[in-house]
């Protein structure tokens, strides 16, 4: 690279940033997905367990709460560093990212189970159904209609959080941003840029979140 | 492999990081003050019936609250650079800790306030209340309590995301921590009590607001 | 035929059922009346297993529903049981609120079990309603869903616990009808209820209980017209007035 040191931004960087671009979309899907399985899970044990039990999975979530993303990213990547066995930087944020997200998804979910009237749940029973055809069929949609806003309230944030997997050098939107802005010195262009590609994939959900609220409140 | 860990020196920089500790409080604190006063400005401004007034308010909310926080600060340190506006780190992450602070907040007042209903002030006004009692004595003691526990949670947030301090080189809690960490190459160690620090703060700031929501609001909630 | 025998329940310390006994055979159908608390609708959660008891014992069919080895879910298939609350699951059709169960339950064919729940739903009037969601309708169309859907299970015997209670009175005539409907069909049904001249008009026998026994327990024309104990005596001029 004989030329200059700084070059202006050109399509031929569309590549780079729509790598950066598909990275976040990718990363974002993984941990809302297992986010979502291992919640739901983790919600029901919630909603179902007795208090030892609970008090001991509260507290593990409470935890995966209570410390910034950024801190358990920078110490999980250390600590499998450190142990022998480092990860991709892909592989541990998606550990990471979901496990946060599996925090915030299981209180949605337990609140989702909660909300289910126990009549309801013995209608089931009356019918013939086994316990878990009343988990099924009638509290896991039931519920899971009633939590709908807030999933999609946790999903957005991932999203969102999913900017910080680039502090383990998982090549995600503002890193790839990041390392164009220190080439072509145009911060406020390639951050405009950022700013929006979040936006337009937010602000709709968004909306969309706040008209099914509306809807259910009727 | 085997990781021998060594706690001393952690232990040896406990003040440097007690002081992290202070500037995430601080820190945090003032953006939630400050975010808690724009925020009433921009809830009665969206509330308004005229676009002047609400359209600006709602453009703040909607991208403080559909962009990342780290865009918000990269934005503050990077982007005004580009313009000749040159932020400290702290300041930085301050103006993006209000802004989004701001951004939750408004839509928290404005739902706060919807949520009372009319009656409310209808029955008041029945009873020969001038409009400011009205406000002082019944509305808002009703909506302090709605907007009570999101606000808490909100404090919370920025707490937790004025970590990303980290990334701009400041001096908070995680920033000393990075710092202090490259000195001695005990990463785990050091983040380890950091990690440990932030889950105190955030208990403590939990448990003390619902005592004090217990002591506000006897009865119900 | 469902015998009950001997049947004591306590909730912890509460004492509800003490020592209820009880036959009710195939085609009958019986009214269990009372003053609220005095455990009749526990009675009926108790004979579809719902909930467990402390001694005694109840037979349905030669099955006793509280014996250890006890399929009950298999035993409720032939209990059906409308509820006080309508019950009715929010996040399905009305069609698919009443084949459900037969789908899961007994594993029928999805267009069998439509077939028998469109028979039920149309045999309690509901026929317009199909694709209807439960919430958009009045509470003694949801009623009458909820007796359908335990209707499309085929049971041997219906439990009605106080399924007017929560309707507006003007609802209150529609549901009925459908139990009157039921029971002219010849259905076995025990209907806990304070329709007293309701209970007088389709009812075989009627139990009056008080204080978790069985009071007294007759032709409604000796419970209700000529009562021989004084609390149900009591109890009917407080209602009846």
């Amino acid at each position: 690279m004989g030329m200059s040191l700084f070059t202006p931004l050109s399509w031929n960087d569309s590549g780079f940033i729509l790598t950066g671009v598909l990275n976040t979309v990718y990363i974002s899907l993984v941990a809302i997905t297992i986010g979502t399985v291992l919640g739901l899970a983790v919600g029901f044990l919630r909603a179902e367990s007795n208090r030892v039990t609970n008090t001991l999975l509260g507290g593990v979530l409470d935890i995966l709460r209570s410390v910034p993303l950024i801190i358990q990213l920078i110490l999980f990547s250390t600590y499998i560093g450190a142990m022998g066995h480092p990860l991709n930087p892909f592989a541990a944020g998606s550990i990471v990212l979901s496990l946060y997200t599996m925090a915030f998804m299981g209180e949605v979910f337990r609140g989702g189970f909660e909300s289910v009237p126990q009549s309801m749940v013995v209608a089931g029973r009356s019918l013939g159904m086994s316990y878990w055809q009343t988990v099924l069929y009638i509290r896991l949609p039931i519920g899971m209609r009633a939590v709908f806003p807030s999933w999609l309230g946790v999903a957005l944030s991932v999203i969102k959080d999913s900017a910080l997997v680039s502090v383990i050098g998982y090549m995600e939107l503002l890193r790839t941003s990041e390392q164009l802005i220190s080439r072509t010195q145009q911060p406020l262009e390639i951050l405009l840029g950022v700013g929006l590609f979040y936006f337009i994939i937010s602000y709709p959900l968004s909306l969309y979140g706040k008209y099914v609220e509306r809807k259910m409140a009727i | 492999m085997e990781y021998v860990f060594h706690w001393n020196i952690v232990f040896q920089k406990m003040p440097q990081l007690l002081h992290g500790a202070f500037v995430t409080l601080h820190l945090s604190v003032s953006a939630m003050l400050i975010g808690i006063v724009i925020a009433v400005l921009l809830a009665i401004a969206k509330m308004s019936k005229s676009r002047i007034y609400s359209l600006p308010a709602t453009i703040w909310v909607e991208i403080a609250r559909n962009t990342p926080a780290l865009f918000q600060i990269y934005m503050a340190y990077f982007g005004l650079g580009a313009l000749g506006i040159h932020l400290s780190p702290y300041v930085a992450v301050l103006s993006a800790l209000i802004f989004v602070n701001a951004g939750y907040l408004t839509e928290t007042f404005r739902g706060g306030f919807q949520s009372i209903p009319e009656t409310q002030y209808n029955a008041s006004k029945s009873l020969g209340m001038s409009s400011i009692q009205v406000y002082r004595y019944i509305i808002l003691p009703q909506m302090f309590r709605r907007i009570y526990h999101p606000m808490t949670n909100q404090f919370v947030w920025s707490i937790l995301m004025s970590s990303l301090g980290i990334l701009v080189g400041m001096n908070e809690l995680s920033g000393e921590t990075q710092r202090l960490q490259s000195l001695s190459f005990r990463t785990l160690e050091f983040f380890i009590v950091a990690a440990i620090m932030y889950f105190i703060i955030t208990k403590f700031v939990l448990l003390s607001a619902s005592l004090v929501s217990k002591k506000l609001f006897k009865g119900d909630i | 035929m469902i015998k009950i025998q001997g049947v004591y329940k306590s909730f912890d310390e509460l004492e509800v059922l003490k020592g209820v006994d009880l036959d009710v055979k195939k085609g009958e159908v019986i009214s269990v009346i009372g003053g609220s608390g005095s455990g009749k609708s526990t009675l009926l959660y108790c004979i579809n297993g719902i909930e467990k008891i402390q001694q005694g014992n109840i037979i349905v069919d030669e099955i006793d529903v509280h014996a250890k080895g006890t399929n009950r879910d298999n035993l409720r298939q032939r209990l059906g049981m409308v509820f006080q609350q309508f019950n009715s699951f929010p996040h399905l059709t009305v069609l698919e609120n009443a084949s459900l169960a037969p789908r899961i339950v007994k594993k029928l064919k999805k267009k069998e079990a439509i077939e028998i729940a469109k028979e039920e739903l149309n045999n309690v009037g509901l026929s317009d309603k199909f694709d209807e969601y439960p919430t958009r309708m009045s509470g003694g169309q949801q009623q009458r869903l909820a007796i359908a859907r335990a209707l499309a299970m085929k049971p041997e015997y219906m439990l009605f616990d106080e399924v007017t209670s929560a309707l507006d009175p003007e609802l209150v005539g529609e549901v009925l009808d459908t139990l009157r409907m039921l029971s002219d069909a010849g259905m076995t049904m025990i209907c806990v209820t304070h329709e007293i001249a309701f209970a007088r008009e389709v009812s075989d026998k009627i139990a009056f209980f008080h204080q978790g026994i069985i009071e007294e327990l007759g032709t409604p024309e000796q419970v209700i017209s000529n009562p021989q104990k004084e609390t149900t005596q009591k109890f009917l001029s407080k209602v009846l007035h």
